[in-house]
Order: structure tokens, then C-alpha cells, then sequence
């Protein structure tokens, strides 16, 4: 047990004493969430708009001050011919042109629906639909207000709720998928790095020279990221919910406990990995374009897991962060319990158990 | 008397390349053993295979009547391995060093203090330094202290002297003379000749085979060819003159001379002298000499050289 807690106690000066590991272990997390948080968001605060009223009548003036109150419309041009439309949009100056068609009011008033056009810039379709269902919402405001007054409400509409995220803020989506993606840097990347590290310098011939056992020089390694990586998990959830107001509807303590089962399987892999390659080099080739790309783009980290084609979801299926998205998301957004989400946590037992047996045999005792 | 190493036609080979060929030797107990060779000639896959990390293909080897192979990890704990390169822990201090290799063997620095006092009582100013900061010659030092913070019985050193001042080189071989007297077996391997001498009996290996093993006299008088100094002020030109002379088997720089021997059994260095001074050498010196143990090695060389390059003139 003395050797272990010597051997242990070496890997936290390694890791104190590289400066540069030391930033990315606790600097990366504290920045990736600010960068997500404050920097990439979904939703858009100001709209610049330009309005090409063709009409000039009560109701498309109650109409254009009614956006432009709103706060999240900015007025940005008045425009004076459709010719003028694709110029505005072709120098960036604008996100959204909304266009009255002649004698709107009269029309409205008349046959009860008139024509406005909601032009966005397709170039980038996020934007445009957000855009679009903001301008809609607005309308649609606005002909309640209307008709309301007119004491007559005619029709069936559809009120959207977005359950767990009503205001659809985009850091309830970046926060879940952030804590995998930074588990998988430092428990996979950091340990198979320090593994191959040894082998590098030749001190791994000392170790294995020295009376560890093998399964005492796996776990010394485990140890110290398992705890750092653990501090991360608090660093992210805290910061999330004190600066972000990310609410932790679940279980804080069953969060903690999956968070915990992640890294452990995060970590195997990095073991797998280092016990597989004989350089620093190649091992952060393997964790990084094996194990980082996919936990981003394939987890449902950003693009859905139900809209990518088959093969794709197949393997989606084998990145243990897909399954930790699905746990960290229905904990803290949905509240949900261990009842729902067994059958995730028994998949990432498995993983976990899998690539540790794997690397233990793995483990060559001898130089290859 | 005892064995500590036994190793009977040791043979490992990396693809197409023989590393070693038939090894067999033994050191008995408390003896410096010294290994010499060129880079290549073997002798790192030699420790390796001694200090259990790589399998022979053939042949077996023990260390302190242990086999590598079945009962590798009982001889894992009982000697001390300092492998070719650096390789301690750069971004830790000496005594951080010393404590991880301490612990990891299950003791302390303390417990052993007085076998390692000598040397260490020198990296002592340094304890707090950096081990990546320290001097070729402290780093060495520092590894010695490591592979002997255990008392090992037996003490495997791959090349230490190895990019080594030569004031440190020395030191480092007084160690090893007061660790031998402590009754540990040393196995140490060098590239340089001259710390041949030091060692009790030396193995000369060339090309993964053991050429000759003796006390460093014994091995000096394998060479029975008569050899001269050669001294003139233009070396370059001396050397290829006397390669071009008619009798000549081999001339080489050896300090600020070069030696040269003769393929006859008792040539005249005289003659010698004025077939130099024909060819313009007006200062030119011909000495009779002793040979040494450089000497001996370079023979042996050359001796093997026909038989492993057939094709080379």
C-alpha cells in the first residue's frame, strides 16, 4: 500500500510540475464553459431588421412598432423598393426584411387575412429559423392583441411549450455535452499520454524492474486523474448553475456518481489506448481523432443522434459520452431518477469493464 | 565459488537483425564485470534480457541461480537496473527521485543510507534541484543511488559513464570499485576502452557475439603481433602511407601517434623509419610499444571484420 501511495504521489507532482498540463486540466474547463456559455449561443439578441412597407397604413405601423418594441428587433433600414432587398442583405447589414404588401390594412380588414413577407438570409439556415419564428411569435401576438379587442377570437392555435427549457437557452444544451467532452480530454487524453510518457523517457523499464505489479501501476495512474477529473466535474456543474443558471432538477449526488462512472470509462479507454502505442505522439493522435471527434459530433453532443443515418447511430452507440449525454440531461434538465436511466449506467459499466480487462492483459510486463 | 550470472547461448534476434549470437558467460559473485563493445555490438539487449525485460529466443540465463524467464519477478526485486539512457524522472528533484525508487521497492532512503552515503553525500547540495537540471556526471550518480536505494545483490549498469566528463567518469568507476568490495556483483557495460582496465575480467562483444573474455592483461596478451608507435607531424598522411606500405596489417590514430603493426613476425622498425623517410617524412619517430588494451580490442576487430563483410575488400 506504501508503494501505491508513493507511486500515486508521483503522478500529482507530474502533473503539478508540467505547467502546461496543469492549465488544460483546470484552466480548459472553466474556459470551454464561458466560451460556450457567454460566446456560442442559439438564440440572437438583436435582429436587424429592415421593413419595405408598401402599404403605409394604421395597421402595418401598429405592426412595425409592435416588433421593434419587442427588444429583440432592431431597426435597421427602411427600404423603398424590392430592389433594394438583396443589396441589404448581400452587405451583412441585415438579418431579416419584412415586407407589406399594398393595401395591408384594407385587405386585413376586408377578406380577414393580408399578405407580409418574412425575407431572412439563407445563408445561414440556423439563424433564418430562429429569425423566422421569432417574426411569426411577434405576429401572431399581434393578431391576438387585435382580435381580442374586436372581443370575437376565431380559429385554434398552437401555444408551444418547451418543457424543461422554456426559454431555450442554448447553455442548457452546451452544458451536458461540455462536462463528456471535457471528461474525455482529461481522463482518456491526459492518462494515455502519462502512460506513453514513461514509456518514452525509458522509466517504465524501472517501473517494471521495480517490484509494482502491474494492476499497482494501472491504478497509481487512474487514481490521480479519476480525483482531477472529478474537481472538473464540480468546477463545470458549479459554474453552470452560479453563473449560467443551470438548474440541477435531479439527484446532485446520483449526477455526481454517473459523472463518476464516466470517468472511470473515459479513463479505462485511455489506459486501452497507451497500452496499445508505444508513443506520446500516437496516443494523442488516437485519443483525440478516436475518442474527441466522436464524443463532439457523433454523442448528440450537437447534432442529434435520431436524425443522422443508420450507420452513423450504430456507432454512435459505442461512444460512451452519447450514453452520458442521455444521463446528464434527463438528471439536471428533467429531474430523472436511476429508475429511468439503468439501462445507460449497466452500458457504461460495461465499457468500463470491458477496455479495463482489455488493458490489464494488455499490460506487457516485459519490453515488446 | 558462487555465480551470479549464468547465461548459456543467449540468442535474440529483431527480424533480420542477429542481436545476439550464442551468448554464454558467467560472473561469479562480487566481481566487476566489465562488457565492452561498439554501439550495437549487442550489449543493451544483453542487460535487457538479464534484467528480465525481453525474452531470449534461445538459450537461458540466470541471475543469482534464478532464471530470467520463470522466475522473473523474485530477481526483479533482488537487483539493481540502471538502463543506457537518463531515465529518471526529469521534472522530480534528486530526493524526490530517491524517495519514489525508495518506496516503490518497499524501503527508505534512510534504511540504506550508508551504502549510498558516499554518493550521495555529493548530490546532497542538489537535493531540491530538478533531476533534468543536473550535470551528465550528477545524473549518473543520481541513477546509481536509485538502482541501489534497495541493496540490490546484483547491480546491472548499461553504458553509465556514456556522455560522461572524465573527472565524473573516474569517480564513478571509485564507486563501483567500493560497491564491489561491499560484495555486490556489478555487470557494467562502457563504450570506452580505457575503463576496460578497471574492471576485474571484461567480455569483448562485437556484432551480438562475445569475442573474448579475460582479465584485462589476460586479454592484452591475445595480442601477439608486434606493434609500433609512429609519430610525425602530418598524421592524416602517416596513416595512409603506412596502410600503402607492402607488409602493412593495420595502422590506426592512437593518440597523438598511430599504431601500426606489420604482417611479418619480427619486422625492423628501422626499415620501417626509412621507407618513411622516402616518402617525405623528415621528422618521422618509430617506436617498439607494449600493447594495451585498445590495442588488443582494435586487433580483435579487425581480426573478425573478414568473416562478417566477405564482400569487403
Amino acid at each position: 500500500m506504501k508503494r501505491f501511495i508513493g507511486f500515486v504521489r508521483k503522478e500529482f507532482f507530474h502533473i503539478m510540475r508540467d505547467r502546461r498540463t496543469a492549465a488544460i486540466l483546470f484552466g480548459m474547463p472553466v474556459l470551454q464553459l464561458l466560451l460556450f456559455g457567454f460566446a456560442i449561443r442559439n438564440e440572437i439578441s438583436e435582429v436587424r431588421t429592415g421593413i419595405l412597407d408598401l402599404s403605409h397604413d394604421v395597421v402595418t405601423k401598429k405592426l412595425t412598432d409592435k416588433i421593434f418594441s419587442s427588444g429583440t428587433f432592431v431597426a435597421s433600414a427602411v427600404l423603398n423598393s424590392g430592389k433594394e432587398i438583396g443589396k441589404a442583405f448581400a452587405s451583412g447589414k441585415m438579418n431579416e426584411v419584412i415586407v407589406f404588401e399594398p393595401g395591408f390594412a384594407g385587405k386585413l380588414q376586408r377578406d380577414g387575412t393580408a399578405q407580409m413577407q418574412v425575407i431572412t438570409d439563407g445563408s445561414d439556415p440556423n439563424v433564418s429559423r430562429i429569425v423566422t419564428g421569432y417574426t411569426e411569435s411577434v405576429v401572431r401576438d399581434f393578431l391576438r392583441e387585435k382580435s381580442n379587442a374586436a372581443g370575437a377570437p376565431v380559429g385554434v392555435e398552437a401555444v408551444p411549450v418547451m418543457k424543461f427549457n422554456p426559454a431555450l437557452k442554448s447553455v442548457y444544451l452546451f452544458v451536458p455535452g461540455l462536462m463528456a467532452m471535457i471528461l474525455m480530454l482529461v481522463s482518456a487524453l491526459m492518462t494515455s499520454i502519462s502512460i506513453t510518457r514513461e514509456k518514452e523517457t525509458g522509466t517504465m523499464e524501472l517501473l517494471l524492474v521495480s517490484s509494482l505489479k502491474p494492476i499497482q501501476i494501472i491504478v497509481g495512474k487512474v487514481v490521480p486523474y479519476l480525483l482531477l477529473s472529478f474537481v472538473n466535474v464540480l468546477t463545470v456543474v458549479g459554474l453552470a448553475f452560479f453563473v449560467f443558471g443551470v438548474p440541477c432538477r435531479g439527484s446532485l449526488a446520483l449526477l455526481l456518481a454517473e459523472s463518476l462512472l464516466f470517468i472511470m470509462t473515459a479513463l479505462s479507454l485511455g489506459i486501452f489506448i497507451s497500452s496499445i502505442t508505444n508513443s506520446q505522439q500516437v496516443a494523442m493522435m488516437i485519443s483525440l481523432a478516436g475518442l474527441l471527434m466522436p464524443t463532439v459530433l457523433l454523442s448528440g453532443f450537437i447534432f442529434p443522434v435520431a436524425s443522422m443515418p443508420l450507420p452513423l447511430q450504430a456507432i454512435s452507440n459505442i461512444i460512451p459520452a452519447r450514453w452520458y449525454l442521455v444521463i446528464v440531461r434527463a438528471i439536471m434538465l428533467k429531474g430523472a431518477g436511476i429508475a429511468v436511466l439503468w439501462k445507460e449506467t449497466l452500458v457504461l459499466m460495461f465499457m468500463s469493464l470491458l477496455f479495463m480487462t482489455a488493458s490489464v492483459r494488455k499490460f506487457s510486463e516485459r519490453l515488446q | 565459488m558462487t555465480q551470479a550470472v549464468t547465461t548459456e547461448g543467449l540468442s535474440k534476434r529483431f527480424g533480420k537483425l542477429e542481436a545476439l549470437r550464442q551468448i554464454t558467460f558467467s560472473v561469479p559473485e562480487a566481481e566487476l564485470f566489465g562488457l565492452i563493445g561498439a554501439d550495437g555490438a549487442g550489449k543493451t539487449t544483453l542487460f535487457r534480457i538479464l534484467a528480465t525485460l525481453l525474452l531470449p529466443d534461445n538459450g537461458k540465463a540466470s541471475l543469482l541461480g534464478l532464471d530470467t524467464v520463470a522466475s522473473y519477478r523474485q530477481i526483479r526485486t533482488r537487483i539493481g537496473y540502471m538502463p543506457g539512457r537518463f531515465s529518471l524522472y526529469q521534472d522530480l528533484s534528486v530526493e524526490e527521485n530517491l524517495d519514489f525508487f525508495a518506496t516503490v521497492f518497499g524501503t527508505t532512503v534512510k534504511e540504506n543510507h550508508e551504502l549510498i552515503r558516499e554518493i550521495y553525500d555529493q548530490l546532497e547540495p542538489f537535493r531540491k534541484r530538478r533531476a533534468g537540471q543536473l550535470s551528465g556526471g550528477m545524473k549518473q550518480k543520481l541513477a546509481l543511488c536509485c538502482a541501489l536505494v534497495h541493496r540490490p545483490e546484483l547491480l546491472l549498469l548499461d553504458e553509465p559513464t556514456t556522455g560522461v566528463d572524465a573527472v565524473s567518469r573516474q569517480e564513478f568507476w571509485q564507486m563501483l570499485g567500493r560497491l564491489k568490495q561491499q560484495g555486490i556483483t556489478i555487470l557494467v557495460s562502457t563504450p570506452y576502452m580505457d575503463e576496460a582496465s578497471l574492471c576485474d575480467r571484461v567480455a569483448f562483444m562485437q556484432d551480438g557475439r562475445i569475442m573474448a573474455i579475460d582479465t584485462p592483461t589476460g586479454i592484452t596478451r591475445l595480442f601477439t603481433k608486434p606493434l609500433f608507435a609512429v609519430r610525425a607531424l602530418d598524421k592524416h598522411r602517416l596513416i595512409n602511407e603506412l596502410r600503402a606500405f607492402g607488409y602493412a596489417s593495420s595502422a590506426y590514430a592512437f593518440g597523438n601517434a598511430v599504431h601500426y603493426t606489420d604482417l611479418r613476425l619480427s619486422p625492423e622498425p628501422q626499415e620501417l623509419a626509412a621507407w618513411l623517410k622516402s616518402r617525405g617524412f623528415d621528422d618521422v619517430e618509430v617506436q617498439r610499444i607494449e600493447p594495451g588494451i585498445e590495442d588488443t580490442f582494435m586487433a580483435l576487430t579487425e581480426s573478425s571484420r573478414p568473416e562478417q563483410e566477405p564482400s569487403d575488400g
